[in-house]
């Protein structure tokens, strides 16, 4: 069965309604790595209530999806393992590395979020390092520039002829 | 034998059956909650073994007796290659294919008795039995 995908946002919701097999998992990564390009996702939310059981194939799975993920510049959070689930994953010795976990999809945006927003201070923090110091001092941070900003920066850098705070970054 | 099913392991589809009807014999003996993912889990692992190293065989979930003990007993026969060396198979960690290499050590742990036995050129028979706390 084919796993319905919804897009939040900058964010991309897939919820697993079933027993996943071979076929869906391969269809699933496909078709979120296509959505994370065609819409410029930085997070998957996996919903996994559904599943009864989750073993090392499943687990492995998962763990393929979310690295192949990371590669396209989207950050996955696993959502709703159930408390059984997770006894028998740690009992088997199964981890999720690179991928995030939440209780519910309220978490899971909400950890998305927190991301997005540590990631951005990160960079008006070496922006105010390279130079921009004046700009970093009182003013309001700026909201959060989407990439199709930060892509429209770059390519107006040679026209306007000075390093603004923001090229900085790019030549980072 | 009251309580007895045989599932027939050749695609990915009837790893989940398989494993829905351990649930729900696991359900009828008594099992309780983290058991029954514990039971529903060790099936699903077994039975996927069949498949990726023999393409085809067979799971039988019965109940089973042990002086007063009550418990579940999963069978999973296939006719494949065999298995050259079963330590090293049993092994965590160790795959022949791309898996994890958890499948069998896994389900040893999960499980409260594990038996393999293997002929190569002519199958694997893993028995493993649950029982009822």
């Amino acid at each position: 069965m084919q796993v319905p995908i919804l897009k939040q946002g900058n964010y991309l919701i897939a919820s697993v309604q079933s027993a996943l097999s071979d076929d869906d998992l391969r269809l699933l990564r496909a078709d979120l790595s296509d959505r994370v390009g065609r819409f410029r996702s930085t997070g998957v939310i996996i919903d996994v209530t559904a599943l009864d059981v989750i073993d090392s194939f499943a687990t492995r799975t998962l763990q393929s999806v979310a690295q192949m993920l990371k590669l396209r510049g989207a950050y996955t959070v696993i959502v709703g393992i159930r408390p059984d689930v997770a006894f028998v994953m740690v009992q088997l010795g199964l981890t999720l590395a690179d991928v995030g976990a939440a209780l519910d999809l309220e978490e899971a945006l909400a950890n998305l979020n927190l991301r997005r927003r540590n990631l951005h201070e990160h960079r008006v923090m070496h922006i105010g390092e390279a130079g921009g110091g004046s700009r970093a001092a009182g003013a309001p941070s700026p909201p959060p520039l989407s990439r199709a900003h930060r892509r429209r920066d770059k390519d107006e850098q040679p026209r306007s002829g000075h390093a603004s705070p923001r090229s900085v970054e790019h030549g980072r | 034998m009251a309580d007895e099913s045989r599932i027939n392991i050749s695609n990915a589809g009837e790893i989940v059956t398989a494993r829905q009807q351990g649930r729900m014999l696991a359900v009828q003996l008594g099992f309780d909650g983290s058991e029954l993912t514990v039971i529903a889990t060790a099936i699903s692992e077994i039975a996927r073994n069949i498949l990726e190293h023999a393409k085809d065989g067979e799971v039988v979930i019965s109940q089973c007796y042990h002086r007063r003990k009550c418990g579940i007993c999963v069978v999973a026969r296939d006719f494949g290659p065999g298995i050259t060396d079963i330590d090293q198979a049993m092994q965590y960690g160790y795959s022949t294919h791309k898996g994890l290499g958890i499948g069998l050590p896994g389900t040893k742990l999960l499980m409260d008795e594990f038996h393999i036995v293997s002929v190569v050129g002519e199958g694997t028979t893993v028995t493993m039995k649950k029982w009822r706390h």
